[in-house]
């Protein structure tokens, strides 16, 4: 069959002992900077992202790949232990998990949530795989009009699912792409907004915006606030579910596995909402509710793995139909865009060793965090235990030295310092910054397609309407602010969304 | 402190800084020639955004004077700590060619640890002396980044 064929494919790429070992380094440096407090994955792959630039874009997207999935798991595993989300996806986790911990269960409940993930993700990476060539068939049939209404839908759906107010989401997803503006108008050769600084003509940079808004200003924000992380310290034994465990935490899986593969796909879903919808579905279901906040083991099985699923699955928007879904998956665009690989339709027709050897290597870096991280608990519990007042300026310091080494210039590194003080004041505003990184990455290929769809219907607005396809999309979009607007929905929202 | 008028000051903040940022960006747009609809220039495209993004501010600054408006001020500033943090890194970048990677990063590390209310002379001196060597030891030794390690002077 096609599906198996072309796994072959990606297999014989993921398993070169070169790609191998960059999984494997991917999973640990992800793991080992996704522990540390107040980096969540974006943070941590803008960080690890330079690191990639020398690498073939194979080895590059199978390291990142790596990267991300070891911050995600980094960020459950000081939930669990210290109930500090490394990122919003494992808030859930906090709830049961560091509660198991308080019991003496830590243990079991870091090696369930690795048992889960990696049962999500080899669901999920066969979904990828079985969804990968008609989605991709879908999208070459797209044109220029369908692909305005598909991102402009995206973003919508970005801003309804942040939190905070959604017109404010909106307004972030505006500003976002009007700073992509920035730079060479390809059309016109034109330089917009750019004043006269040839630093500027290629555009902002994504990596130092991401750094001084995600890196630099969370620090700030972490020192105002100085609370003591609430350690666990005894030491992790027993790693074992037992029967029992495994009999409550099946059903908890598969279901979660099952959501999260499902919500991935959306556009503007993902990690996040999978993990929350999850939460719910368990509490819902389960014979024991009052048991949930109290260490019950479903609720660190279901959402683990549906945050996992969800991860993955939300690759497909982004590798067939150039779409990313959320935040992590538009900074995997703009790496895929360092190494000229145009994320979207072409690159399963054009490159498939590439493609299928990327999808492989998911599978890998799953089963790789699985036998990496459970001996390795310990060693990620230790790190936690230096204070802040020592990491934060290890952490500028890695910020610093990875926006340096883009283009080897200091102009990025004064870029990201403007930012920092650009992304505390959207922290004291209370402004959603995710928005803004996604329009700052589609705005380009949103006005790219707007101008061609119009030079096309000689300047008749009207075709975004007539087309069935578009009409389609953007009708989704708009029932989506329908929605968001009624008053019911949005008290349940914002229930949901809280942090 | 809350005025009468405004009773979402977080909000009313946030629709004038889109306001703000909608009318810088549609003015210098103005450079830019539109075209038409069907030719549209460079120009065309950011005016547009910049009418959607300063109807959304005005919007949000609407809402946020409303009656029903949840009463919210403005959140404390610690300029102190962006001051240290941002500080430094303007610093390390332009000490970093003059100085070398060992002197900036110095600069960078014991500055930065000024915005920790918990900064100590010794930890900071260690810190930056630990983290020097790991730096020097990963980047420029283990990835072979091009970075100038010594001060201008020494070449």
């Amino acid at each position: 069959m096609d599906l198996f064929h072309n796994l072959a494919i990606g297999f014989s790429t993921a398993a070169q002992p070169a790609n191998l070992l960059y999984a494997f380094s991917g999973c640990l440096l992800g793991t080992l900077i996704g522990v540390l407090p107040g980096l969540g994955p974006l943070a941590t792959i803008a960080m690890l992202l330079p690191i990639t630039y020398a690498l073939p874009p194979d080895a590059a997207l199978i390291m990142l790949a790596g990267i991300y999935y070891g911050a995600q798991y980094g960020g459950s595993t000081t939930a669990i232990v210290v109930n500090l989300p490394g990122e919003s996806s494992s808030v859930v986790t906090t709830i049961d998990g560091y509660q198991m911990a308080k019991q003496g269960r830590a243990g079991v409940a870091l090696s369930t949530a690795a048992i889960g993930s990696f049962f999500a993700g080899c669901v999920a990476t066969l979904a990828l795989a079985a969804l990968a060539g008609p989605l991709t068939a879908t999208a070459l049939l797209f044109g220029p009009k369908e692909f305005f209404a598909l991102m402009i839908l995206g973003l919508i759906l970005a801003s309804v699912l942040s939190s905070g107010p959604f017109i404010e989401g909106i307004g972030m997803v505006v500003l976002g792409m009007l700073l992509s503006l920035v730079g060479t108008d390809l059309n016109s050769g034109t330089q917009r907004f750019a004043f006269g600084v040839p630093q500027l003509f290629d555009g902002l940079d994504f990596v130092p915006l991401a750094m001084g808004i995600f890196g630099f200003a969370e620090i700030v924000k972490n020192l105002e606030q100085d609370d003591k992380l609430s350690l666990v310290t005894q030491k992790i034994a027993n790693l074992f579910p037992t029967r029992e465990d495994f009999r409550r935490m099946i059903p908890a899986v598969l279901r979660g596995t099952t959501l999260g593969t499902l919500l991935g796909v959306l556009p503007g879903g993902g990690a996040v909402l999978s993990s929350f919808a999850s939460y719910t579905l368990e509490k819902k279901l389960s014979k024991h509710p009052e048991e949930f906040g109290k260490g019950a083991i479903e609720g660190i099985a279901g959402p683990e793995s549906a945050n996992n699923a969800g991860a993955q699955t939300s690759f497909i928007p982004l590798l067939t139909l150039g779409v990313p879904a959320n935040v992590v998956m538009a900074l995997m665009a703009g790496a895929m865009n360092i190494h000229n690989i145009q994320p979207g339709p072409e690159v399963m027709t054009k490159n498939p060793a590439l493609f299928w050897g990327l999808i492989a290597s998911m599978w890998v870096g799953n089963l790789m965090l699985l036998v990496l991280n459970l001996p390795l608990v310990g060693l990620w519990v230790k790190l936690l235990t230096i204070p802040y007042r020592y990491l934060f300026p290890a952490i500028m310091v890695f910020c610093s030295i990875g926006v340096y080494s883009i283009n080897g210039g200091t102009f990025e590194i004064h870029e990201a310092a403007a930012f920092c003080v650009f992304g505390y004041v959207l922290i004291k505003l209370q402004l959603p910054a995710a928005p803004l990184l996604l329009g700052l990455v589609l705005g380009p290929a949103i006005e790219e397609n707007f101008r061609r769809a119009m030079v096309l219907s000689r300047g008749d607005a009207t075709v975004f309407l007539t087309s069935p396809l578009s009409a389609s999309l953007l009708a989704a979009a708009a029932v989506a602010i329908i929605l968001i607007t009624l008053p019911a929905i949005r008290a349940r929202r914002e229930e949901a969304l809280q942090e | 402190m809350t005025g009468p008028a405004i009773r979402d000051q977080r909000a009313f903040a946030a629709g004038a800084l889109f306001l703000a940022f909608a009318i810088f960006f549609f003015v210098t747009a103005l450079n830019y020639p539109a075209g038409t609809a069907a030719r549209m220039g460079p120009g065309y495209f950011p005016r547009m955004l910049a009418i959607v993004l300063a109807a959304i501010g005005l919007a949000v600054m609407v809402r946020a004077m409303r009656s029903t408006a949840e009463r919210q001020p403005l959140r404390q500033w610690d300029w102190k700590g962006l001051a240290w943090v941002t500080g430094s890194v303007i610093l390390f970048a332009l000490l970093l060619f003059p100085a070398g990677l060992i002197g900036s990063l110095f600069v960078l590390i014991v500055m930065s640890s000024k915005a920790s209310p918990e900064f100590t002379w010794k930890g900071a001196l260690t810190n930056a002396a630990v983290l020097i060597v790991l730096c020097l030891l990963v980047f420029v030794y283990g990835l072979g980044l091009r970075l100038p390690v010594w001060p201008a002077l020494f070449n």
